[in-house]
């Protein structure tokens, strides 16, 4: 593989894997409230 | 129980809490497309460079509109139909079209499912030789060489379509929160799983670097091309299932105090990272492919039918632990596939339910015996492929691109019902959202699916479809896209039965949030007086 081509791999899971785990993490912070 | 007005209350299903309607949700948005049109898209627009029109669709569009169709189905609690119902006295005819397009979806997405099913089998022994396309085309669906409408049942294709219409008749049947979500918090993980092992065991096959080099190399020279961008908008918007009822459908089944946006940054994010996790998959494999054929990965790069059924056959034929690969590749592609037709019969079935006033059993076997009977008779046979070919492409160009974009301008324009469900989704949710997703919504996402619809009409009114008959285009192609526009209309024209829980309160005894309605325009029209429309808050 070329060096942009792992490059761009990296980029590429770090951002849309990193956003899911972000999310996940934000979601888990703010719990779920119980209706009245 | 019996309410003052004699009516049967009918107290709606409700998920257990939000993380089942995120496995839901994200059971429906991972599909097929997700391991067969992705790799393809990105591979062919731009490799690398791909990401960053990918990731931009997703944050301005995908996302957006997710937030969109939760507050539409959280807000008015309904399937499609009712939901809108309850948004605009004269809306629900857009519920109609968005479940007609799921219901002529379903008849022929489950047909793909059985495929695969037979496929988890065929991997054992390598049913298909050394010829998997001549396998695929005339042992395994014996394809007619006649593009027509013919009743030549494939017992081999009709068993295992009519295994997956049982078990989706009957995963709807056990409910929402028994069948749904149940299903989804088994499927989803399993899933991630499956494929996790697939393409660990990919990238150690010979020649898998030279499929991520031809995936992940960047062409920046790619991004000044309108069509890569367009190409990135596309794969978000049908990968995320967004536009025609399904989510919306779900929605309406949370709880009343659900964090709306949060659910909704996950299910996003979820969908385009089993995606990317495909894209390498499927590309390590086609590295492969290339290196046993001494051919370069772009002869061997393909998408859909062809990718799985032709071209994964191939690679499981030669790899090493081939039978495994198989194993794995097809059971990913029939569980993803599962969990998506679950929610868009789910869509049918809670439309006609509310409307009917129905049980969910009842509803289920009124809406999916019918559908499955009209799915075998029409893709069990020996015409089935032209027929999923041709109606699958007019539905996604001509049917969810347009209701979906139908639906977009009568909530931002037509109806000015943004501010409303931006406050709604406020009410309910920790991450907020700002007069920016209101722009997005009514600016970007009218615009892209704008021009898609434009391009795509310009190219079948020049070209017509694939060299077919042009009645066979216009009777399942066109002619299907335009008669659900017009039964959309019939159907919204009869009366809801006295049964239906469109004029019950919610789960809790509260009232369902009142019609977003002008007050100049329509608080008159509809007797109500001035100051009472729901919407201007």
């Amino acid at each position: 593989m070329s060096s942009a081509a792992v490059w761009m791999m990296v980029v590429a899971i770090g951002t849309v894997w990193g956003g899911l785990v972000a999310a996940v993490i934000y979601l888990a912070r703010h719990p779920e409230e119980p209706d009245d | 129980m019996g309410s003052s007005s004699g009516q049967t209350e009918q107290r709606r299903e409700t998920f257990s809490g939000r993380s089942a309607f995120i496995f839901a949700a994200i059971g429906s948005a991972v599909g097929l497309g997700n391991i067969w049109r992705f790799p393809y898209i990105a591979y062919t627009n731009g490799g690398g460079a791909f990401i960053i029109p990918y990731l931009v669709a997703l944050l301005t569009a995908g996302i957006p509109l997710l937030f969109l169709f939760y507050a539409v189905g959280h807000r008015f609690r309904g399937s499609p139909p009712m939901a809108f119902r309850r948004l605009h006295p004269k809306a629900e005819m857009l519920g109609w079209w968005q479940v007609l397009v799921c219901f002529v979806i379903t008849l022929y997405y489950a047909a793909i499912i059985g495929w695969a099913i037979s496929y988890t089998g065929f991997s054992l022994s390598q049913a298909w030789g050394n010829d998997p396309g001549g396998f695929l085309m005339k042992q395994y669906l014996q394809v007619s060489d006649v593009t027509t409408v013919g009743f030549d049942f494939v017992p081999g294709v009709l068993v295992p379509l009519l295994v997956v219409w049982v078990a989706t008749i009957a995963v709807l049947a056990l409910g929402v929160q028994g069948g749904i979500a149940r299903l989804s918090m088994i499927f989803m993980p399993l899933l991630f799983l499956m494929f996790g092992v697939l393409v660990v065991f990919a990238l150690f096959l010979p020649g898998a670097s030279a499929g991520l080099d031809a995936l992940f190399t960047p062409n920046w020279s790619k991004l000044t091309d309108s069509s890569i961008w367009i190409a990135a908008y596309g794969q978000i918007f049908f990968s995320l299932s967004v536009g025609f009822g399904i989510m919306i459908t779900y929605a309406s089944y949370l709880k009343k105090k659900t964090d709306l946006t949060s659910s909704a940054l996950v299910v996003g994010f979820a969908n385009s990272a089993f995606e990317l996790l495909a894209g390498i998959g499927v590309f390590s494999a086609l590295g492969f492919m290339a290196l046993q054929a001494g051919k370069p990965v772009s002869e061997v790069a393909a998408s859909g039918i062809g990718l799985a059924f032709i071209g994964f056959p191939t690679i499981i034929s030669e790899a090493p632990f081939g039978t495994l690969l198989g194993v794995l590749f097809f059971a990913s592609l029939v569980f993803a596939g599962f969990t998506s037709i679950v929610s868009l019969l789910e869509v049918t079935v809670s439309a006609v339910k509310d409307k009917l006033g129905l049980g969910r059993v009842t509803a289920t076997l009124v809406v999916g015996v019918p559908s499955a009977v009209l799915s075998m008779v029409l893709f069990g046979t020996t015409t089935s492929l032209n027929l999923l070919d041709v109606t699958d492409a007019f539905i996604n160009s001509f049917g969810i691109v347009v209701v979906a974009l139908t639906v977009v301008l009568t909530l931002s324009v037509g109806l000015n019902a943004l501010p409303v469900l931006r406050n709604h989704l406020n009410e309910v949710s920790s991450f907020k959202v700002g007069r920016r997703w209101q722009a997005v919504v009514a600016g970007v996402t009218p615009i892209i699916l704008g021009y898609t619809l434009i391009n795509s009409l310009q190219q079948r009114l020049r070209e017509g479809y694939n060299d077919m008959p042009g009645w066979f285009v216009g009777t399942f192609g066109w002619g299907v896209v335009i008669s659900i526009i017009v039964l959309a209309w019939l159907l919204a024209k009869l009366a809801w039965s006295p049964n239906s829980a469109l004029g019950q309160p919610d789960v809790d005894g509260q009232p369902v949030a009142g019609p977003i309605l002008d007050d100049k325009l329509d608080a008159g029209r509809f007797g109500l007086p001035a100051g009472s429309a729901g919407g201007k808050s």
